[in-house]
């Protein structure tokens, strides 16, 4: 179709999209591999990144028109906190769940030790076998552990973080966190530079199969049906070209759909060992391609949920990354299009997901075991001043949210 | 892509020595030069590194450091107190060095990356040729320009070298292929090696396709045919 189409309109077709070996890159690859680009009259241009900061500055000066972004990126930007200066928009989100909390053997060893119910059960409760190896650790007056997180603009940094401070450890005082980009993060805690991580699969189960980590919680386990990546958007090069936008945000919602199709995970698999997508073995893409791992259309997988943005909004407030007040609610509609979202479905026919918002969390007792968060008023699940960090003034973002 | 020459020629101008210069002179961007300004250039790749290295001299700076990989990096920075970081973007380790830059308090003066609104398109080069910067808070961005724009042209002259290179490499790939399909034609066919070479030209004419890849299907179907 590409070869007919003629030069003056080209550039008008084709997209140049950005992405980090990663598995919920899927959609855009899919979109490619399986010629659903073409089928909708546009050319899908991948480019492998190998840092955030690569996808976040490439897409701030034009090369790329979009990426798969961390869900915090373009909320990031949009409070000017993330160093982009464009503004960035998430039209449709690309995956659910799929990360994991991966800690070294050794310190798997020290937490059976410490508390081995907790640590044999993992999930939520695996946090307070850690806590009990962090007391234990300081009062040997040994050094911190350190966590390997990917960025600081990252639902991986919210859910370790929410994890720790869930059973009484201070990510800011009594571990240290630290950046390591998705490639790098297995190798490191092999290494000995990290105790543990919390990364998107497949580092997890690369951690796993080459012996040097346990996965103490997943995702799912933390908060089923989270937030995950985005498909981030140059909010010039959406207003530019709508048509364009809403096909590309159809192909992404089917590519998806054909993600979520059990029989098509392991052919997924295949296609993204190819060394110009991730470039890891099948073999090891396919624990974090179990359909109980990560969720591509189910459950409204695509759909940018405002309750997402605010949870994730509600985070750079805790946490002390956005220290300036703003309006947490026109801020998330701002950035989560779930407009255009609704317009380019709407284009195809009645809608064949659930457009609606859900109530958040779907499941109170898969939220962080059970933590309270409500997103009409974000800033109550910050009340408790031990579950935040020192010196955030909570008050000064009250008067802007009603 | 000759450092000896600018080697010799920064020599003139400055000398090699090292000297001290109090970090409020650079604050208050009342430096005596912008060459003392202190570089440090991290790049794993060794040819780019060197280039760098030579371009940043031969202008005229003579506090360069260049690192190839960021094991140690927070001690590193600590003990040189760099003005300007470049830093490349196939260089993994970016999304950890921005953290540091943010967070660390080993880190004596805050760094931040060098994006000014009003100098859009240096930074929209610098990307596109593949190189990030940071710089001290306070230092003025006229002072870093040259800089900058010095790195966005040897980051360029090696792409153009490494696809130099990269096309010199498949001419002598596709120069073995064409001589292998030649000697089957010759010894199969009884051709003498104009003829073979001739042969070859012509399908491949005919067939539209490149010499090269008219001798690779000759010589993977003689090989389907040996067996």
């Amino acid at each position: 179709m590409s070869a007919s189409t003629p030069s003056t309109s080209k550039l008008e077709t084709e997209i140049h999209a950005g992405f980090i070996p990663l598995t919920d890159c899927a959609p855009l690859v899919m979109v490619s591999e399986l010629g659903l680009d073409r089928a909708a009259g546009f050319k899908l241009h991948l480019h492998r990144e190998v840092s955030w900061a690569n996808i976040r500055d490439k897409v701030d000066v034009g090369l790329f028109d979009c990426a798969h972004m961390l869900a915090p990126l373009p909320l990031a930007a949009q409070l000017g906190i993330g160093r982009a200066t464009q503004e960035l928009i998430a039209p449709v989100a690309l995956s659910l769940n799929g990360n994991t909390i991966t800690v070294s053997t050794q310190l798997f060893n020290d937490m059976t030790a410490a508390d081995p119910g907790a640590t044999a059960q993992g999930g939520m409760s695996g946090a307070k076998a850690l806590a009990a190896v962090v007391k234990q650790r300081a009062g040997e007056g040994a050094r911190p552990l350190a966590f390997g997180i990917v960025f600081p603009f990252s639902c991986h940094n919210y859910d370790l973080r929410a994890w720790l401070a869930s059973a009484g450890v201070d990510p800011d005082n009594d571990v240290n966190l630290v950046v390591i980009p998705p490639p790098l993060i297995s190798e490191s805690l092999k290494a000995g530079r990290v105790e543990g991580f919390c990364a998107g699969e497949p580092w997890g189960s690369v951690a796993v199969a080459d012996g040097s980590g346990v996965i103490i919680a997943t995702k799912a386990q933390l908060w089923r049906n989270s937030p995950e990546k985005v498909l981030g958007v140059r909010s010039l090069w959406a207003d530019r070209h709508p048509d364009l936008m809403d096909e590309l945000v159809r192909a992404l919602v089917q590519a998806g759909q054909w993600l979520d199709e059990p029989g098509n995970r392991l052919a997924a698999a295949g296609i993204l060992a190819d060394p110009r997508y991730i470039g890891v073995s099948k073999e090891r893409l396919e624990p974090g391609l179990a359909l109980e791992s990560i969720t591509f259309h189910g459950h409204g997988a695509t759909r940018p949920r405002l309750a997402h943005a605010i949870w994730i909004l509600t985070q750079m407030i805790r946490w002390g990354q956005a220290r300036e007040p703003f309006d947490i609610a026109r801020t998330a509609a701002s950035v989560y299009r779930a407009d255009l979202y609704a317009r380019a479905m709407a284009a195809s026919g009645p809608p064949a997901v659930d457009t609606a918002e859900v109530l958040m969390p779907e499941n109170p007792a898969r939220f962080f075991g059970g933590a309270e968060f409500d997103p009409a008023n974000p800033l109550a699940s910050l009340s408790d001043r031990r579950l935040r960090a020192s010196g955030v003034d909570v008050g000064r973002f009250k008067q802007l949210t009603p | 892509m000759r450092p000896g020459t600018g080697l010799r020629l920064a020599a003139n101008c400055c000398s090699s020595e090292r000297t001290l210069t109090s970090s409020d002179e650079t604050l208050t961007g009342h430096s005596t030069s912008d060459l003392d300004l202190n570089i440090l250039v991290i790049d794993e790749d060794p040819v780019r590194r060197a280039i760098l290295e030579a371009g940043l001299r031969e202008a005229g700076f003579t506090k360069v450091t260049m690192l190839g990989n960021t094991i140690g990096l927070v001690a590193q920075i600590y003990a040189l107190d760099p003005d300007v970081i470049l830093v490349d973007l196939e260089n993994p380790s970016r999304d950890e060095l921005e953290q540091m830059f943010q967070v660390s308090r080993t880190v004596r003066r805050p760094i931040a990356m060098f994006v000014e609104k009003s100098d859009k398109d240096t930074i929209e080069a610098a990307i596109d040729a593949g190189v990030s910067a940071y710089i001290v808070d306070g230092l003025k961005k006229e002072r870093v320009r040259p800089i900058l724009e010095m790195t966005i042209s040897r980051f360029r002259a090696f792409d153009r070298l490494r696809s130099e290179l990269e096309e010199t490499k498949s001419a002598l790939r596709d120069r073995k292929v064409i001589e292998k399909a030649k000697g089957i034609l010759m010894k199969s066919r009884g051709l003498d090696e104009d003829a073979a070479y001739a042969l070859l030209r012509k399908t491949a004419m005919t067939q539209g396709k490149r010499l090269s890849d008219v001798a690779e299907g000759l010589i993977s179907a003689f090989d389907l045919l040996k067996e």
